[in-house]
């Protein structure tokens, strides 16, 4: 096969454009498409301080990398989950990367901020690792921005995780998700700091080549969680219609983004938006859904603990009695 | 050859002969749209020949989560 640029050996296949590339024409196409959907999306420019989220996977190390080649003002923020050595690996990933590239990169460490990490959080709320974790996820990235001045907030999401998440959407008609499923979220105003998503239009495994190709270390051992997230079967359910239909997972997403989406919007967001209580970010309650679930959190294992306390006094007296 | 799977969990499995990449993959029931498959530290493109005695390694791009 032969690169469909220069005519060399291709290196990387892509079915869904009809084209191959060599190496240093798969890195353009490859940055190409990011430096287009940054401008098509107007999602930043070069006077934006913009705060990527760090896992320490191929996505987000790829994204930092790419955006501080093309010149952009990007630091990085790693939030320690407390999931095992999974957690403790992510991390080690990311502070490599930016050492050696001198990059300056923030992290937060959920059991030190909220006295659990994921795992423990799951555990009290008898709630699945992943619901806790996104929204905590989500939440800290914003709230660090916003202290912290940036102008955006990147993530690393690319092509299956947005067809993912809409084939999700779509099965179980979350017409709310669904109009507010986009790759870039713009500020509402307050402490609400502008997202966006510069590798939507990039597949998992052309991020994964990029970060092979550019030597970047990232993590390739999966969280133990994910493998009961609903995303992998989605995941494979496109994968095996893209192989059959080539381009299927762009075009799902893209006709999806301008002809379905824009029918959505109409009442969908008639809620209105005020500051929590507790923390002051923008939410439709009194409490924001991160707050809520953190008190949740903090009471159930009060409860816990006090339940603990009275029965251990209880069998001392009972021992004690029978003595 | 040596077939080196991370998905991500790592396996090493013995294949006879030499094949296409593509056949390859359809024989382990891999989806090349979910791989990518490299050797000595190359990419290596669907319609290219794995020999008997390559070490082949398929990583796959997909994760979960
Ligand atoms: S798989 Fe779930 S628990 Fe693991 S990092 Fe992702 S969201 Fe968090
Ligand atoms: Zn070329
Ligand atoms: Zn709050």
């Amino acid at each position: 096969m032969r690169c469909i640029k220069c005519g060399e050996k291709a290196i990387m296949e892509l079915p869904r454009h009809n084209s191959a590339f060599c190496k240093p024409d798969y890195l353009e196409y490859f940055e190409t498409q990011v430096a287009r959907v940054i401008r098509r999306h107007r999602m930043f420019d070069r006077n934006d301080r913009i705060l990527v989220g760090v896992s320490g996977g191929k996505d987000s190390l790829s994204l930092w990398h790419v955006l501080a080649r093309m010149g952009y003002k990007a630091a990085g923020l790693h939030i320690h989950l407390g999931i095992g050595e999974y957690s403790s690996l992510s991390y080690e990933k990311a502070l490599c990367f930016s050492r050696q590239r001198g990059l300056e990169l923030f992290t937060v460490d959920l059991a030190k901020e909220h006295g659990m990490n994921v795992t423990e959080l799951s555990r009290t709320l008898r709630r699945a690792p992943c619901s806790g974790c996104g929204l905590s996820k989500r939440y800290i990235l914003n709230r660090e921005a916003y202290e912290r001045g940036f102008d955006t907030v990147a993530t690393g999401h690319n092509l299956d995780d947005e067809t993912a998440v809409l084939l999700g959407n779509i099965l179980h008609w979350q017409i709310r998700h669904l109009a507010r499923q986009s790759p870039v979220l713009p500020s509402t105003g307050g402490r609400l700091v502008k997202r966006v998503k510069p590798l939507f239009m990039l597949t998992e495994r052309e991020t994964a080549a990029y970060a092979l190709l550019h030597g970047i270390d990232y993590i390739v051992e999966e969280c133990p969680n994910a493998l009961k997230a609903k995303s992998l079967l989605y995941k494979d359910a496109l994968a095996r219609i893209e192989a059959e239909s080539p381009g299927a997972k762009q075009r799902f997403l893209t006709h999806f983004l301008q002809d379905a989406q824009p029918r959505l919007q109409v009442g969908a967001d008639d809620h209105v938006l005020r500051d929590c209580v507790a923390c002051g970010q923008p939410t439709t309650a009194e409490l924001c859904a991160f707050c809520r679930m953190w008190r949740q959190a903090s009471e159930r294992a009060e409860k816990r603990k006090r339940y603990r306390e009275t029965a251990s006094a209880r069998e001392m007296k009972t021992a004690g009695e029978q003595s | 050859m040596k077939v080196i799977i991370r998905n991500p969990k790592r396996r090493e499995i013995e294949v006879e002969g030499k094949r296409q990449v593509r056949d390859l993959l359809r024989e382990l029931n891999l989806n090349p749209e979910s791989v990518l498959v490299i050797r000595n530290g190359a990419l290596l493109t669907r319609d290219e020949m794995a020999e008997a005695g390559d070490t082949i390694e398929i990583l796959s791009a997909i994760s979960g989560g």
